[in-house]
């Protein structure tokens, strides 16, 4: 009976072997999902951040680059045990309190996968930590890419980075960007986001239960590199920029210089500016909310964004019209008695001679030529009325380019302020408005608003005698062959080429014996327009605009400095200054023209309101 | 008249099969890329064990096989001994206090426990006027067994006093009335079906079926009293159980058998070694991720990973093929031992290999048991194989003990049976 019992238990040995092979060929060749949820447990995908494309000025200067910024991350929020935390803490510099809100804070942003634990670690922790990482499992830094900059300058074109928003992630189309990611958020950095920010990489590979890495995936077949993303170069020329940057040193105005031939922007200032370095990631953090309280608005680019009256400067364009309207010739004089009368009431003018040509109205700055020149045009036959005849001069306007974006490549460009006509028929009911309900319209006051890239923009026109290209600061983008078409196309004004004669010379005649003669520049011949603005809210704004050479221009400009007085005491020295560094750098050598730069530099325009709750910290460093 | 002593060559080759599958799994398992020798850490120990074993071996071929019989109650009682000693002088490793520290070494006395039992079992069952009928007899063999056990239980080593409970497939072997297994696995049965459907259920149920059977057998007045005392007995059981498994195990027991008999889910808690353990034996697949290439193994997923837990190291990088290899082999060397024990002509050497083919045949149903999520977690090792010198040694010199009983086999003139 015995020996059976040997045999019974023989069997059941076979039986259970058989069982548990049975049972082994179940879960590891007939069920899949031991092997997925081995991989989603071990298996990690890091992300590979390309480099961000480099900037460089006009002369391959190099403007903008990356610096590394370090997150200290950790692997397994809920498998941080194995360290010792008082010494962590000790390298940290951090008490255990902070470590347990961090921790804590990761373990809720995420239980089984990576979660960040310090944010922007400095260069010298990161430094005294990455020697004793070795210490701290499952501890380990993320390397992003901040932006750094060459020169503490042009802040407004380069714009800033920022972690992308959630809006952002929620209408992206190809699912580039990930929560934490960056993404350009202003000026060049946003409007070439697609062309800077480069094609991810990705790795694969195993982790220990500390998050530990221990080897590569299917030896790296899966892994992807990372492709950097394409440099830009400026139509800005640093140096120049800086210049205009130093004399726009305490005042609120904005200064656009731009290459007429091509549309490329030379300079594009925008004053208070502040330091690029200063709004890179890691720094932006301290500046940012101090710098939106600062009532002189360093943050707002007043070159594309501030919309203003443009005063006298908008008189060459308005004699185009005229001329091209059949309003005026060239030969059209007024008479101006220093006033302008309109039923009642006058609008005045400045002392100058009685009778006034077109060339000697731009050069004095005749109000009163330019009442009659809208009149004209307001009242012609052409037109069966005052609507009729509005249009038509929006519409040259327009072709200008104002009244609309410019569409230049830098974010948060404005309009401007040119009103269709219904906005004076609510005004003044329909049909029931005239030239005289909006006369102030012919010297650039009223309803009307330009941003300084406008100005500048309306100059290159004049400069290119009747076409001009869409602004841009970026002339190259790397293994692209061109810039985009749209800059590469040619908008022609509705004012033909031949009218523009009679306008150019007189304001070449501007600086040589009119308005802004007192600044003007030897050798040089430079077309300007002074223009000084009528500011309900305080003193008058300083305008300027100019292209020059005459015979072959090279540069045309715009410059606007707010609650500054005349024209020509302010805005027309710093647009001719800026001629002059840029045509010929090296000839401000003239005591006359040292004590003027000196002048300018050192003046402070910011009206005495703001002064005390200025913040120039933001400048600094 | 001519005697022969040669070892059992194929048990032999069994035992270094399986024990180079153990520390090339060890050596696996805590294999850091590309800075480890096979020397070096704990296969090197591994190796070193089984050096010892081999050396131990040697001595115990130059014994005379009469010598274990003779001398069996000395290698029990000393051995028992270690076991009081333990909890005096014991280190506290795990909340176990069962090591004793000698040195760098630490022994662990519940492993020799199984081999001094095996002589203590053998010796009571072999003597000649054993009997099953006697009270005392059987009181007295339990006793051997029950002795070791305790005093295990003490340490707080639940794990390895069960596999004493592996004495009682020899005992079955030797004449113990097959009523005990077979109480043995109705009792597991209630076990398990009380704690599935809970107390009240399972009289209910219990109720039910003895009205059912008593309607059909009404007109036999014999079948009501014993009918009705098992119903006693089976209810007050099921009671028992519930009450034991709420007042007497520890939490972390009762979770581990909850967990088995998939009545929570824990993969975070008591549930997740076996978790753990049953993704990476699954992710191995067919033929293995390879030598060397368990992610899971190498990231540490598993407590353990080396000592209770080795046989994922082997279903992860071996796959299903090294995983059948290896039950195999075990299986191959319980019937080849069960063959030894057929064949030896002395009781006393019959029992002693039966012995150790049921510990072995213990050790390998619980481990590879609960590491496919077949049976709770019981922390005992995979012979030969785990990582653990006391465990290598102590089965080394029990294997050696068998073949050199089995080697001198021709020595006994007479066949007991």
């Amino acid at each position: 009976m015995n020996r059976h019992r040997s045999l019974y238990i023989s069997i059941a040995v076979v039986v259970i072997g058989s069982i548990y092979i049975l049972r082994l060929f179940q879960i590891q060749v007939l069920d899949d999902s031991y092997k997925n949820t081995a991989e989603r447990i071990s298996l990690r995908k890091q992300t590979i951040y390309p480099q961000r494309g480099l900037i460089f000025d006009r002369e391959n200067k190099l403007v903008v680059f990356n610096e590394p910024v370090y997150d200290l991350m950790v692997s397994v929020p809920i498998r941080l045990g194995g360290i010792d935390t008082n010494s962590f803490c000790g390298v940290l510099d951090i008490d255990r309190p902070e470590f347990d809100t961090r921790l804590a804070k990761a373990k809720k942003s995420s239980y089984r996968g990576k979660a960040v634990f310090m944010k922007n670690v400095s260069n010298r922790l990161y430094a005294r930590m990455q020697e004793r990482l070795y210490e701290f499992k499952g501890l380990f830094f993320e390397i992003r890419r901040d932006r750094n900059y060459k020169y503490n300058s042009s802040a407004h074109v380069l714009g800033y980075l920022g972690e992308v928003s959630k809006n952002e992630l929620g209408t992206q189309e190809d699912d580039y960007y990930e929560q934490g990611d960056y993404v350009g958020k202003k000026g060049i950095e946003r409007y070439y986001e697609d062309e800077l920010r480069g094609v991810k990489g990705e790795k694969y590979f195993y982790v220990d239960i500390h998050g530990v890495n221990k080897g590569s995936y299917k030896e790296g077949k899966l892994d992807i590199e990372a492709i950097d993303g394409h440099n830009l170069g400026l139509s800005i020329d640093i140096d120049l920029q800086q210049y205009g940057e130093s004399l726009l040193n305490n005042k609120m105005g904005s200064v656009v210089a731009i290459e007429p031939k091509t549309g490329e922007v030379l300079a594009l200032i925008s004053s208070p500016f502040y330091n690029p370095a200063n709004f890179n990631i890691q720094n932006r953090g301290s500046y940012y909310n101090r710098a939106i309280q600062d009532p002189t608005k360093p943050i707002f680019n007043r070159a594309v964004s501030a919309p203003y009256p443009p005063g006298s400067t908008f008189k060459p364009i308005m004699a185009l019209i005229g001329l091209e309207d059949g309003a005026i010739t060239p030969a059209t004089h007024f008479g101006c008695p220093g006033y302008f009368r309109l039923g009642r009431r006058t609008i005045k003018c400045h002392p100058h001679p009685f009778s006034t040509s077109l060339e000697r109205s731009i050069a004095s700055s005749c109000n009163t030529y330019y009442c009659n020149t809208f009149k004209n045009m307001m009242q012609s036959d052409k037109y069966a009325n005052t609507e009729e005849a509005y249009i038509s001069w929006r519409s040259y306007l327009e072709s200008f380019g104002l009244g609309n974006k410019l569409g230049v490549d830098i974010s948060s460009e404005f309009r401007g302020w040119l009103k269709e006509p219904s906005f004076y028929d609510q005004m003044h009911g329909k049909g029931r408005w005239s030239y005289a309900n909006i006369i102030s319209l012919s010297f650039g006051q009223g309803e009307l608003g330009l941003t300084p890239i406008q100005i500048a923009n309306l100059a290159a026109c004049i400069a290119n005698r009747g076409y001009y290209y869409t602004p841009h600061v970026v002339r190259q983008i790397e293994n692209v062959d061109a810039i985009p078409e749209e800059f590469r196309t040619k908008h022609f004004t509705k004012v033909s080429a031949k009218n523009f004669d009679a306008v150019i010379a007189g304001m070449l005649a501007v600086t040589q014996n009119g308005t802004g003669a007192g600044v003007a520049i030897k050798g040089i011949n430079i077309g300007g327009k002074t223009g000084t603005v009528q500011n309900p809210h305080g003193k008058n704004h300083s305008a300027y605009m100019a292209f020059a050479p005459v015979e072959d221009p090279k540069i045309a400009i715009a410059v606007v400095v707010e609650e500054a007085g005349y024209g020509a005491t302010w805005a027309a020295p710093i647009a001719h200054l800026m001629i002059e560094h840029y045509l010929q750098a090296d000839s401000v050598t003239e005591s006359s023209k040292m004590y003027l730069e000196t002048r300018l530099k050192e003046a402070n325009l910011i009206p005495l309101k703001y002064r005390s709750q200025r913040d120039t910290s933001l400048y600094g460093n | 008249m001519e005697t022969r002593s040669r070892i059992d060559i194929l048990s032999l080759f069994l035992y270094f099969a399986i024990a180079i599958i153990g520390i090339a799994s060890v050596y696996s398992a805590t294999y850091e890329d590309g800075s480890m020798n096979l020397l070096d850490g704990r296969s090197g120990k591994q190796i070193m064990w089984f050096g010892a074993s081999l050396f131990v071996g040697i001595i115990i071929f130059f014994l005379n096989a009469n010598f274990f019989e003779v001398f069996s109650w000395y290698f029990y009682v000393p051995l028992m001994l270690l076991l009081v000693v333990v909890l005096f002088i014991g280190a506290d490793i795990n909340g176990a206090r069962s090591w004793i520290k000698i040195g760098s070494f630490s022994i662990q006395p519940s492993e020799f426990a199984k081999y001094g039992a095996a002589f203590a079992v053998s010796s009571v069952l072999s003597s000649i006027d054993f009997s099953f009928n006697k009270r005392y007899d059987v009181i007295k063999l339990f006793a051997v067994i029950a002795f070791p056990a305790i005093l295990i239980v003490i340490q707080g080593d639940t794990g390895s006093a069960l596999v004493f409970a592996s004495f009682i497939l020899v005992f079955y072997r030797e004449g113990l009335t097959p009523l005990l297994l077979v109480l043995g696995i109705v009792a597991i049965f209630i076990f398990v079906l009380t704690l599935v459907i809970g107390f009240s259920y399972f009289a209910i149920t219990a109720l039910v079926l003895f009205l059912v059977f008593t309607a059909f057998t009404y007109t036999n007045k014999k079948m009501l009293i014993p009918s009705l005392s098992i119903l006693a007995v089976v209810v007050l059981f099921s009671l028992s159980v519930q009450f034991l498994f709420n007042n007497v195990l520890q939490k972390h027991q009762q979770k581990r058998i909850q967990v088995t008999l998939n009545l929570i889910e824990d993969n975070q808690g008591a549930g997740y070694n076996v978790n753990q353990s049953k993704i990476a034996i699954g992710s191995g697949g067919f033929a293995g991720k390879g030598f060397l290439n368990g992610s899971h193994t190498k990231g540490n997923f598993i407590p353990e990973q080396t000592t209770d837990f080795i046989f994922c190291t082997i279903g992860e990088e071996g796959g299903w093929l090294l995983s059948t290899l290896t039950i195999t082999l075990f299986m191959l060397f319980i019937l080849r031992l069960l063959y030894l024990a057929s064949r030896a002509k002395k009781k006393f050497k019959r029992i002693f290999i039966l012995s150790l083919a049921s510990i072995f045949f213990f050790h390998l149903l619980v481990n590879v048991g609960m590491t496919i999520g077949l049976m709770p977690v019981i922390g005992i090792p995979l012979p030969l194989i785990s990582y653990g010198g006391s465990s290598i040694l102590a089965f080394g010199i029990f294997i050696f003990t068998a073949l050199k009983m089995d080697a001198s086999r021709d020595e006994d003139l007479t066949s007991e049976s």
